[in-house]
């Protein structure tokens, strides 16, 4: 497992010279949505609306879903471009494996640099929440442990999926037909009970869906109302996570073994 | 010295241009014979949006005051303002990231200039690319708007141009923008830019929600303007403004073109 | 320079004083220099001595700052187009478009030319021929070796026919198998009447391909002539090369003098540069001297360009 932490202390030093970025990403970026569509929308969201909320602001509604659903864009980003960089673009993880590194060690190691950047940025929004007077209960904190679980279940199976790739042309497809789709029908800007019935089961396959359904309980606190509905959440999420690092722990080791 | 003269080798063929610019065009068309699925994933993405924000957000939303102050449903509020973001949107990708893989990494336009096309055609030649695709888009969302029975004005007909002159505008200030890119990390400062555009324009709600000052200031944004007119198009209510928006667009347009090819030439032509 | 062609009407491209400057960096310094219609001239120097500045240059993509530069009797500032539309341009690494398939990348690159979709098609089925890329023609460039994408890249610059090839290190980075192949299909061209202008710092290609050449180093022309000329004039007929037990040479002090035109002493071994190497190789051994190993060999161009640019690694 020593090999693991290279490879994650090779991340943390390739993200010093993007943390500007990440600044725009991590912080930015979530502030000026809650701004735009909590508040300036909200506004009239709340003059018409309230009642399908449960009795919410919609910024309070808005605030959870855009958490798990910003830490999945951010999952979904570092589970492709850095992946067949490393594999294709500048071979850093060939580059690795010619060290006593193992294709485990590159590919655990990379997960767990995501799930490091994913806890940074849930941390960062959790507290833009904060300061929105968005969070209702104190278990607003639990909600960062979950939003990387929802992200990992993106970025796993993701990453397994970018290390059989020679070239990003399909990732295209995955953003606009996986992630975006998501983030849009997965309940962050309006209860899916809105959607046409019929669409409704599919929000229930979308792990963004019940990382969006927790990550609400969790932080608003509504989370006692049906545990047991929080629970499948939990187990749904690990089972895709675990499942996925399996993947990319064969895929990474195939990608590099056949060179 | 040579420096001199180098402006006018460019000069003539941006001001009346070449056709030899149509080369790079059909290079395009090869590409995507190949990356099909790209162009036409490219049309789903402001129709999710349309079906998401402006149908399940707008059945919370209600009615919202359109151009002219006029109560309108908040699909045909959403829709058009939509369509504008998803013009700069696509013109900002392909002329920033896409521009400058070709320009720093694939050196595709090393090789093209080794023959007789010159720098000019090739940023004539992006461009118009760029907006064929624009218009594909643009005429494949009107179409689910009049099949949704999202605004039915006869000037919705006129979107198209508008909507062209949108890509126009920010393809050319966005190609410009790249010609002084070093490395990835710049491609920040677009998305600090564009963002806040995106969301603040009197995209997603009237700006008459913000103070007199603000709102004067994003009235004076490059997206209002596309905004503001792709609006009062499609639910037919047009006053004298338009006016100034499409003069607005055209100036970034052409001021963008002018610093791209005088940039150009000196990335290039080293 | 004594032996510089006369100025001669059938001159493809004719430079005088030409230079390249960036900045306060001069990559070019006045350099003089005519390439005759068919003939097959070569650059060849070091990294770093301006052979790829002066390419970009004649092929019309690099302003020049100094000097006089005319290509197939055009100006390369004000009638680029015009010149560029009968060059071909081989650049040092591989530009083909990876986003279209082997065949795509001749077809379009002939269009460029403004030739009918028809001619192109014909055309890029003879270079493909002329390649051997005939059955690859359909797949992507990516996955092609690198002796395929150099092929591919100067059947490309052939798609439009041109009356002279500029080739920019052909054969760097490929294996003898392909370079020896690529050689051969440059030689064919060049029996068909293309004049060729190529840069390398491979003295085994320069001998096979060039007609003559100049060394460049520093930014300057330092000599010009056939291989053979220069091989004459900078270096001797023979080199016998001693190879001595570790520790030995350092003591040979003084016992090598006069044995030879001229003496190098390298770390490993010691080149005895004259006429006849076998009679210094029998002198030495009359001296007492018992190297590990003798080799006698003729001199190549090598030689030369090693006295004339340096032994000292240029960076």
């Amino acid at each position: 497992m020593a090999g693991l932490t290279y490879v994650l202390e090779h991340r943390a030093v390739q993200y010093r010279r993007t943390f500007r970025s990440s600044v725009f990403t991590s912080f930015l970026s979530p502030l000026l949505f809650l701004t735009a569509m909590g508040i300036g929308l909200g506004g009239y969201v709340d003059r018409s609306g309230g009642a399908a909320l449960g009795g919410l602001t919609y910024l309070q509604f808005l605030a959870p879903g855009l958490l798990a659903a910003t830490v999945m864009q951010s999952a979904a980003f570092e589970a492709t471009f850095p992946i067949i960089g490393g594999l294709n673009w500048q071979r850093t993880f060939h580059a690795m494996y010619a060290t006593p590194l193992s294709p485990r060690d590159i590919a655990l190691g990379n997960l767990v640099w995501t799930a490091l950047r994913l806890a940074m940025i849930s941390s960062v929004f959790t507290l833009v929440v904060i300061a929105f007077g968005a969070a209702h209960s104190p278990l607003v904190v639990v909600g960062i442990p979950i939003a990387v679980l929802t992200g990992m279940s993106f970025a796993a199976p993701i990453s397994a999926f970018s290390a059989t790739q020679r070239t990003p042309n399909r990732f295209n497809v995955i953003f606009r037909f996986g992630i975006t789709p998501l983030f849009l029908f997965s309940g962050t800007f309006f209860p899916i009970e809105s959607l046409p019935s019929f669409i409704q089961p599919i929000a229930w396959l979308s792990p963004l869906w019940h990382g969006v359904d927790l990550t609400r309980g969790l932080v608003l606190g509504t989370f006692s109302q049906n545990p047991g509905l929080m629970l499948a959440h939990i187990v749904v999420l690990i089972a895709i996570t675990i499942v996925g690092t399996w993947a990319t722990v064969v895929t990474v080791e195939r990608r590099l073994i056949r060179g | 010295m040579t420096g001199p003269t180098l402006p006018l080798r460019v000069a003539p063929p941006i001001m009346f241009g070449s056709r030899r610019a149509l080369r790079l065009i059909e290079r395009n068309l090869y590409v995507y014979r190949h990356g099909w699925i790209v162009i036409v994933s490219g049309f789903f993405e402001p129709l999710f949006y349309l079906l998401s924000i402006g149908f399940g957000l707008g059945a919370l939303v209600g009615n919202v005051p359109g151009p002219g102050g006029a109560s309108i449903p908040y699909q045909l509020f959403v829709a058009p303002a939509l369509l504008a973001s998803s013009s700069m949107n696509g013109a900002i990708t392909e002329a920033t990231f896409n521009f400058f893989f070709k320009l720093r990494y694939q050196k595709t336009f090393d090789a093209i200039l080794s023959t007789p096309l010159s720098v000019a055609d090739i940023a004539l030649g992006e461009m118009g690319w760029g907006l064929i695709r624009g218009a594909l888009y643009t005429v494949g969302f009107i179409g689910v708007m009049v099949v949704l029975g999202i605004g039915v004005s006869p000037w919705l007909l006129l979107t198209v141009p508008a909507a062209l002159l949108i890509s126009f505008g920010f393809g050319a200030v966005g190609m410009a923008a790249t010609s002084f890119m070093r490395t990835w990390q710049d491609f920040d400062l677009i998305q600090l830019i564009i963002l806040p555009m995106f969301l603040f324009s009197g995209t997603f709600y009237p700006v008459e929600t913000y103070p007199d000052g603000l709102r004067f200031i994003v009235q004076l944004t490059p997206l209002y303007q596309g905004v503001d007119l792709l609006r009062s198009l499609a639910v037919g209510v047009v006053g004298p403004e338009a006016i100034f928006h499409v003069a607005y667009l055209l100036v970034m347009g052409f001021a963008g073109l002018f610093v791209v090819s005088r940039r150009l030439d000196r990335l290039l032509l080293k | 320079m004594t032996d510089r062609p006369p100025m001669s009407d059938s001159a493809l491209i004719r430079a005088r004083g030409l230079t390249k400057r960036f900045g306060a960096f001069t990559a070019v310094d006045a350099v003089d220099f005519e390439v005759a219609k068919g003939e097959s001239f070569g650059f060849l120097g070091p990294n770093g001595a301006g052979k790829t500045s002066t390419m970009r240059m004649i092929g019309c993509v690099s302003p020049i700052s100094g000097g006089t530069l005319t290509v197939l009797d055009q100006d390369p500032t004000t009638q680029g187009p015009s010149i560029r539309s009968r060059i071909g341009v081989v650049p040092q690494q591989d530009s083909l478009d990876t986003e279209l398939t082997v065949r795509e990348n001749l077809v379009l690159y002939g269009r460029y030319f403004g030739l009918s979709r028809a001619e192109c098609g014909r055309r890029a089925d003879e270079l493909l021929e002329f390649a051997q890329l005939t059955e690859r023609q359909n797949d992507e460039v990516e996955p092609l070796s690198g002796g395929m994408k150099r092929r591919l890249t100067i059947a490309r610059a052939l798609i439009n026919e041109p009356d002279l090839l500029l080739l920019d290190e052909p054969t760097t980075g490929l294996d003898p198998q392909a370079r020896h192949l690529l050689w051969d299909r440059l030689y064919r061209l060049k029996q068909r009447g293309v004049t060729l202008v190529l840069t390398t710092h491979y003295m085994d290609e320069a001998e096979q391909l060039c007609d003559r050449l100049v060394v460049m180093d520093k930014a300057k022309i330092v000599a010009e002539g056939s291989p053979r000329q220069l091989i004459d004039r900078y270096s001797t007929k023979e080199v016998t090369e001693l190879r001595f037990p570790a520790g030995v040479q350092e003591s040979l002090d003084g016992q090598l003098d006069g044995l030879a035109d001229r003496i190098e002493r390298l770390a490993d071994r010691v080149l005895l540069y004259a006429d006849d190497g076998e009679a210094v190789a029998v002198a030495a051994h009359e001296r007492g001297l018992q190297p590990e190993t003798v080799l006698v060999r003729r001199s190549t161009l090598e030689d030369v360009f090693l006295r004339l640019t340096g032994r000292s690694l240029i960076e």
